[in-house]
């Protein structure tokens, strides 16, 4: 056991690997369908996948900062956002008129008991990732500050090939 | 000493995990985004997360401010999750040596150990875990295993899960295991086995060619069942207990392309418990919820009723954070302003209560008159709960049922109620306001249970201010107001904020409880003089990719801290505390 377990500590690093793949879990869509991150595509396009809340102020600051400019960066680079919602039963209701009520395009997803938020390891909220176009996770950042939307999109830009 | 060796052991390829974690970030925090080395679908990967809380703590006799012995108080966490295709495996240890002070909500922490540790195995339809798991039938009513790391409270099911979907739009769930009750170097079980089943069938998916129209205009309904039971010995000697506790649940969801209507009934067998004095009255709640949303419009309304629903896998339990089975959440806003959110936060009276609520969000378009330049939001919301109509049985000797009810209707005593308005705008390029005014009743003596106290009467004025020095500098401000003549008074909170994208900020807050109309007033039905009372704070931080760590020096109020649907008191205390949060 002793020896196994030294093994799998030394062994580690060798598999450890701060990008990856995304992990298939399932979420529910606004219309109450579930569906699997697996199926997550965008034609070969990178993907921004934001955890937020509506009870999170730093999250909607983000969000709708990026609303401002989604458009262009959609023309320039192709990139979707997938706003992962971890709002729990208590304000799950409210996501989908908080959400029209800003005016977003986003692609919102429920997340309401945490399945996609523990299977990538997220702390708290904000937390974004970027996928590249073959759905390997690139880049991370936690929190947001004003200007952080300036970090993403370089990354974005990079993962698209601009 | 086998023990302790075993322990040390364990440990390794946790602090392992930290310190390849941590330097592999440290090489390309938020550089260049750089193709991982493996892409292969079946390559093994690990990933994880850590977080801290520690607190070291000062005497502060004005505030009450109380030090434990050990003058400092620490809270851990790391989750290791290890993938290979189909097959997951995670495992978390925790510390508490000792937690900070108020935490966990429920039964206590204390040590380092395993929290947390599972194994699963997924094929397309069929999805089997089995140690620790969380899980959640329809919206909870029934059935909700779920963590809140930060508030304590954490009922995760030990023992199986088996998910399958033998057809298009038909889910079937099936769980049996007994729930985290505390934790003593390592986490334990509670005493009572839970089990239960679930079914959703969403119609369109189903059977979609005998909905032609609804697929295409985007309609679907979702109907599902449940059911969980409980089984507690009875070793009571005088009373007969029932061993098997049996809930059902049946739900439906209908949905287009603007509304979403949701609605769900739960029916629980008699369950007399601890915080139902015993009583062998059944239990039923119903909740409903309509939402209606086009672009730059939603509204939402939603009302409950609860009876006698606290459902517990250990009846006897004291303490209703431990070990719930089902998940009740309250219909109130959630605020994000630290007056609102931490002083007069109501939460759900599971035993009787009749809630509604409703709210509009609106967004004035650019270039209309309310709009201006960069347009206008408007949120209103309004949440009221009441007590449930019940009358208490004449000659309850024999039955011991209690009372009578008369469902959905709600009885004389308000316990709560939350009127807010918030409207929030960009003014140029450079500046973005926002001003919130909310009116709120809240009966101290039923949500927080302490005998006597008055019913709180409040306005509030909050205004916030968002001003971007460059396009990676800003400072953010509050300044919040809240007016009553009960409980505690009148306080106003200052905060300021800079942040240093991407990577700084600096903040600092002031809550100064500064007096009441009257030179005295009464707190837990004592005259009590106006103390006036600064409870200043400064915090730093620094973000780095997926890792953050923040510092604060300060006081803080004794307060109610809330996350998702559950709250917990947090004592006062006076002193300096660190967070690190990591994702690897």
């Amino acid at each position: 056991m002793k020896h196994l377990i030294t093994a799998l500590a030394l062994a580690l690093p060798l598999f450890l690997n701060a990008q990856g793949k995304m992990p298939a879990v399932t979420v529910q869509t606004m219309d109450g369908k579930k569906v699997s991150t697996s199926s997550w595509t965008n034609g070969g396009k990178p993907i921004i996948v934001n955890f937020w809340a509506t009870w999170c102020a730093p999250c909607k600051r983000e969000l709708a900062t990026i609303a401002d400019l989604y458009e262009d960066w959609q023309k320039e680079t192709g990139v979707k956002l997938i706003a992962v919602s971890i709002d729990d039963t208590r304000t799950m209701n409210r996501v989908a008129p908080y959400v029209n009520g800003q005016g977003w395009e986003y692609d919102v997803v429920l997340d309401p008991n945490g399945d996609l938020k523990r299977a990538l390891n997220v702390n708290n909220v904000p937390h974004t990732f970027l996928l590249d176009g073959k759905g390997n996770i690139v880049w991370q950042h936690n929190n947001y500050e004003p200007g952080d939307e300036n970090d993403l999109y370089e990354q974005v830009k990079k993962a698209a090939g601009k | 000493m086998i023990g302790t060796g075993t322990g040390a052991l364990r440990l390794i390829p946790f602090m392992a995990l930290l310190l390849i974690g941590r330097s592999g970030l440290a090489q390309a925090p938020d550089s260049t985004a750089t193709p991982p080395p493996h892409t292969g679908p079946d390559l093994p990967q690990v990933h994880g997360n850590f977080s801290t809380d520690a607190q070291y703590y000062r005497v502060d006799s004005v505030i009450g401010a109380e030090v434990p012995d050990e003058k400092m108080g620490i809270n851990a966490w790391g989750n290791i999750q290890y993938t290979q295709g189909r097959f997951t495996a995670g495992i978390r240890f925790e510390t508490y040596e000792p937690p900070l002070l108020g935490y966990p909500a429920g039964e206590p922490y204390s040590g380092t150990g395993i929290g947390y540790r599972y194994a699963r195995y997924s094929i397309d339809d069929l999805d089997i875990t089995v140690g620790n798991f969380f899980e959640q039938f329809g919206q909870g009513m029934a059935f909700r295993s779920f963590e809140e790391r930060y508030l304590g409270v954490d009922n995760a099911m030990d023992g199986v899960r088996v998910k399958f979907q033998p057809t298009e739009g038909i889910y079937l769930k099936g769980v049996v295991g007994r729930q985290r009750f505390g934790f003593d170097d390592g986490f334990n079980n509670g005493v009572g086995i839970v089990r239960g089943a679930d079914v959703e069938l969403s119609l369109t998916e189903f059977l979609p060619t005998a909905f032609p129209a609804w697929v295409e205009k985007g309609r679907n309904l979702v109907l599902g069942g449940s059911f969980v039971s409980r089984y507690q010995e009875d070793k009571d000697p005088l009373r007969e207990l029932p061993e098997n506790v049996g809930l059902w649940a049946a739900r439906a969801n209908y949905t287009n392309a603007h509304w979403n209507l949701y609605t769900e009934y739960a029916y629980k067998i008699n369950d007399p418990n601890a915080s139902n004095d015993f009583i062998y009255k059944p239990g039923q709640g119903l909740l409903m919820n309509a939402t209606y949303s086009t672009k730059g419009l939603g509204i939402s309304a939603g009302a409950h009723a609860f009876d006698n629903m606290v459902f517990q896998s250990d009846r006897a339990t004291q303490n209703l954070f431990n070990l719930n089975i089902n998940f009740l959440p309250t219909l109130a806003k959630q605020h994000t302003y630290n007056l609102p959110a931490t002083l007069y936060p109501y939460a759900t009276q599971p035993n009787g209560e009749v809630s509604y609520q409703g709210e509009v969000f609106y967004k004035f378009k650019k270039g209309t008159p309310l709009g201006g330049k960069y347009g206008t939001k408007l949120a209103v919301n309004y949440c009221t709960a009441w007590s449930l109509d019940s009358t208490a049985m004449p000659d309850d000797t024999l039955q011991f049922k209690g009372y009578t009810t008369a469902f959905f209707q709600r009885g004389e005593r308000q316990y709560f109620s939350d009127f807010n308005i918030e409207v929030r705008k960009k003014l140029s390029k450079t500046w973005e306001i926002a001003a919130t005014y909310l009116n709120l009743v809240y009966d101290i003596e039923v949500v927080q249970g302490k005998a006597g106290a008055p019913v709180v009467f409040a306005d509030m004025f909050i205004v916030e201010g968002l001003h971007n020095f460059t396009s990676r500098n800003s400072v953010r401000f509050e300044v919040q107001h809240l007016r009553t003549n009960q409980d505690k008074g009148n306080w106003v909170t200052g905060l300021a904020e800079f942040t240093f994208s991407p990577h700084w900020f600096v903040a600092a807050m002031d809550q100064f409880n500064y007096e009441t109309l009257d030179e005295s007033f009464s707190q837990n039905g004592e005259e009590v003089e106006v103390k006036r009372t600064h409870y200043p704070i400064g915090s730093m931080g620094y973000i780095r990719g997926g890792n953050r760590f923040t510092m604060n020096y300060g006081r803080q109020r004794a307060g109610i801290f809330c996350v998702g649907g559950v709250c917990r008191q947090v004592p006062a205390s006076n002193g300096l505390s660190i967070s690190i949060t990591s994702t690897f």
